[in-house]
């Protein structure tokens, strides 16, 4: 059934592919974010109550949207290094988990720089700022486990456990704000009706949403491949590689003691 | 396409007197992205050359070793 996945399974190909994409997912990401920002900052109206503070709506909903989505995506990486002990899985939870990290920081610290001029502060315990900061300490909780054991299969796999037992998080950061009473606003597009905000502030806002969605890809893609090699270094291509990476002169030392060295193998 | 909303630059930076917020927010998101950018792409331009150091140290190691094995049989 999964046949046709498996050759993208194969690091020597994933590691290919993700380098083959990497440049324009991140050209685009820059691109979209850039005329998320630029719209969003200067060619939108204020709006009628918040003024012009609403205008952090820009990146603070598209990171919260996606410091989830990265979760998702984590978990599902894990589930898969878990069950069908697929490396490249187990090596993509790693990956991702920082990228999520920062999303959700910056989830949090946007929400703070908006909670503080309409809520009048900077932070309240409330159920949707909360269980937001839990998914911070999940992504660490994810980051530290995967270097806490001397044995790194293991470390991978108490990791990996924990991203996936953390998925019951998401359900409760999205229905927070109905389960609780909160200061927190209802959802505002994630919803199955007609979004409540002006077709002039959403298309930013969309942009946005894309924007973090092609960076996150985007990072994924590069830090996956420094795991790739990281995790094959031992084998055969990324020596070859390595190699290839001396011949350009990457390495300065390099040539002398490679010719020298020659006469040992 | 939409015009620029405010009526100057002046006006633009000040953000209806919500500055410090709009700014520490783009500026704080920005920052963190740009960092973590920077960190992957160190890290991975940094990798091959490190493994390249590797393999040499590798090739070095034996070569000695070679080197002191035929000093040892021309010894006995």
């Amino acid at each position: 059934m999964f046949k046709w996945l498996d050759p993208y399974a194969k690091p020597e190909t994933l590691y290919r592919i993700c380098g083959l994409w990497f440049p324009w997912l991140m050209t685009l990401a820059v691109l979209t974010l850039l005329l998320s920002t630029v719209w969003g900052l200067g060619f939108t109206p204020a709006d009628y109550q918040q003024g012009d503070s609403y205008r952090i709506i820009h990146i603070h909903v598209p990171a919260a949207i996606w410091s989830m989505g990265a979760y998702s995506s984590m978990a599902i990486a894990a589930f898969i290094a878990l069950v069908w002990q697929i490396k490249v899985a187990q090596w993509a939870v790693g990956a991702i988990a920082p990228i999520g990290a920062v999303y959700t920081l910056i989830a949090l610290l946007t929400g703070m720089a908006w909670g503080k001029p309409m809520w009048g502060t900077w932070w309240v315990w409330d159920a949707r700022l909360t269980s937001e900061l839990i998914l911070l300490f999940l992504y660490l909780g994810v980051i530290a486990l995967s270097g806490a054991f001397a044995d790194r299969q293991l470390g991978a796999k108490a990791s990996a456990l924990l991203a996936v037992v953390g998925v019951v998080n998401l359900p409760i950061i999205h229905f927070s704000v109905e389960w609780w009473n909160t200061l927190h606003q209802g959802a505002t597009i994630t919803k199955f009706a007609k979004p409540s905000i002006d077709p002039s502030m959403l298309w930013p806002l969309v942009l946005g949403i894309l924007g973090f969605a092609l960076l996150l890809a985007a990072l994924t893609c590069l830090r996956l491949r420094t795991a790739i090699l990281l995790n094959e270094q031992h084998r055969p291509w990324v020596r070859t590689l390595a190699q290839q990476s001396v011949q350009q002169g990457h390495v300065q030392q390099g040539n002398v003691q490679q010719t020298k060295a020659g006469r040992g193998v | 396409m939409p015009e620029f909303y405010f009526e100057s630059l002046s006006a633009f930076w000040q953000m209806g007197g919500y500055a410090l917020f709009v700014w520490l927010s783009f500026g704080s998101t920005y920052g963190l992205l740009a960092a973590l950018w920077w960190f992957s792409q160190r890290s991975q331009s940094r990798i091959l050359q490190d493994l390249a150091k590797k393999q040499q140290r590798e090739h070095r190691v034996r070569a000695q070793q070679q080197l002191e094995e035929e000093h040892n049989e021309s010894k006995t």
